[in-house]
């Protein structure tokens, strides 16, 4: 879940990092007052959680507060990348001696948070770590043990920087790196983090990501902050069949079958356990299979949940065949999803023998399950056959059924 | 009249008497984890629209008279689903 801007700076600020005086407006007259109180040049920014704002025109400065009113003005008329603005941030314009980038990610194949500083702040540092790879510096850390404030100074230190500045910047990663801990979040990103000409450190932009199963936990933040639960803070609103999807999901409180996400692709996924709809994901697209939605399914869903599941992503208009693909279960039961998807299957007028290019779902009750997949003939497979090779099959059926070449990965 | 339905996978029936011995009726409506029986006035009734959610916990076939109450597995050739053994046996 993204935070707009000027949620990330209260988050900041509560965390203890500097950020500029101002304050949200949501009409013009709100601006030229916040721009009066705050006094001197100001900086006007669209609130709105897609990028590129600087480009589009959602950035102005004013210089006095009838300019501020002017710049808000045409700001809240804007659109940017198909969003209106939520409000105007209306902060005083620092003055910028040199831009660093301050960041915190978690590294999924490290299983741990990773810090990124660099020296080079205001671009993207994806760039910055292509094009001058000697100026970003990274350090994990653990998510357990007490926080080393002293990987911090030396994650800053490895970029030559010392004395005041080091100490300055040292504390302010390390503020971000316990936010990103103490408040569920994914991403934390100061960018650009600014000395001042009085030689002060200060957040000019921030980004923030929270974990969307953080949620819960961090209620009291999120209310604080005015953000209630039917924000779903997603980077597009969601499709008919998304929705349909939650609808389904929401239809019985057993088990999760119906967080989807559309994509254009002809391969239906019913995936999911364990971290494993975005393994079979990836290893469907790895293997040139184009699917047609993302999805998870797992806790033991209903066989009614699975089977209107199933029945929906069929419905979507070009999915060929649906590949039903999940970790080793213990709590959801094979032979119940088994039961669900060749119902949706048979209710959606096919046959499940030619509907269905894969079942591989290995764990509790599968003899059950692989009786029911005999029966109507679908190809299934146990635990011996890893996801990434099941995915593999679906794609080559895929591709059968189109008249595609066979692909050797 | 014996209480009976048919789902895509499971087939459930209780014969006479003890479809309309409203103590059996009330007792299946209970045990049932995903309400297959309904005790409509005393009498057993047979939801329909739940039968394939039977999770094959046996716990039905332990109300009545021995073979009163049958599941059977429609996927598995008709097969009748067995008590649960007793404990400790
Ligand atoms: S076996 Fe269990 S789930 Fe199935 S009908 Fe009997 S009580 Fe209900």
């Amino acid at each position: 879940m993204r935070f707009y801007e000027f949620e990330a700076k209260t988050l900041l600020g509560m965390s203890g990092v500097p950020v500029s005086k101002g304050g949200t407006a949501l009409t013009a007259d709100d601006a030229a007052r916040i721009a009066g109180e705050v006094g001197g040049d100001v900086v006007l920014k669209s609130q709105v959680l897609s990028g590129g704002r600087m480009k589009a025109g959602g950035i102005k400065f004013a210089s006095a507060a009838e300019e501020a009113r002017t710049a808000a003005e045409q700001i809240l008329a804007l659109e940017i990348g198909g969003q209106r603005p939520r409000c105007v941030l209306v902060e005083s314009k620092q003055p910028v001696k040199k831009e660093y980038y301050a960041g915190v990610i978690y590294d999924a194949l490290a299983k741990l948070p990773v810090a990124i500083f660099s020296d080079l702040g205001g671009i993207d540092i994806e760039q910055v770590a292509e094009t001058h790879p000697g100026h970003v510096a990274r350090v994990h850390f653990s998510t357990f043990s007490p926080f080393p404030e002293f990987k911090m100074k030396e994650l800053v230190a490895s970029l030559g920087i010392s004395g005041g500045e080091l100490n300055a910047l040292t504390r302010i990663m390390s503020q971000l790196a316990q936010a990103f801990l103490r408040y569920g979040l994914t991403l934390a990103e100061i960018n650009p983090l600014a000395q001042l000409d009085d030689g002060s450190i200060i957040a000019l932009d921030s980004h923030l990501d929270m974990e969307e199963e953080a949620r819960d936990g961090q209620a009291a933040l999120l209310a604080r902050l005015g953000i209630g639960r039917e924000e779903t803070r997603l980077a597009r609103p969601p499709t008919p069949f998304e929705i349909r999807g939650a609808e389904v999901d929401a239809s019985d409180h057993r088990g999760v079958a119906g967080r989807v996400v559309e994509f254009d692709g002809t391969l239906g996924c019913v995936i999911g356990a364990g971290g494993g709809s975005l393994t079979i994901f990836d290893a469907i697209r790895k293997f040139g299979g184009d699917p047609a939605n993302y999805c998870e399914i797992g806790g033991n869903p209903s066989v009614k949940k699975a089977a209107e599941l199933t029945k929906l992503i069929l419905s979507k208009p070009g999915v060929g065949k649906i590949c039903v693909i999940m970790n080793v279960v213990s709590n959801t039961r094979v032979d119940i999803v088994a039961r669900g998807v060749v119902k949706g299957v048979i209710e959606a007028g096919y046959d499940p023998a030619e509907k269905i290019a894969i079942f591989r779902i290995p764990g509790s009750w599968e003899d059950e399950g692989f009786k029911i997949l005999e029966k109507y003939g679908v190809e299934y497979c146990d635990r011996s056959v890893p996801m990434s090779e099941a995915a593999r099959r679906a794609v080559e059926k895929m591709r059968k059924a189109k008249g595609e070449p066979e692909v050797v990965a | 009249m014996a209480a009976s339905g048919s789902g895509m996978f499971i087939r459930c029936e209780v014969d006479e008497p003890a479809a309309s011995d409203a103590a059996i009726a009330k007792q299946l409506a209970s045990v049932c984890p995903v309400d297959i029986y309904a005790d409509d006035s005393g009498r057993v009734r047979i939801v329909d629209s739940n039968l394939d959610e039977c999770i094959l916990c046996g716990l039905c076939l332990e109300v009545g008279p021995a073979g009163a109450v049958r599941v059977l597995k429609l996927y598995d050739g008709g097969r009748l689903l067995e008590r649960p053994a007793a404990a400790g046996a």
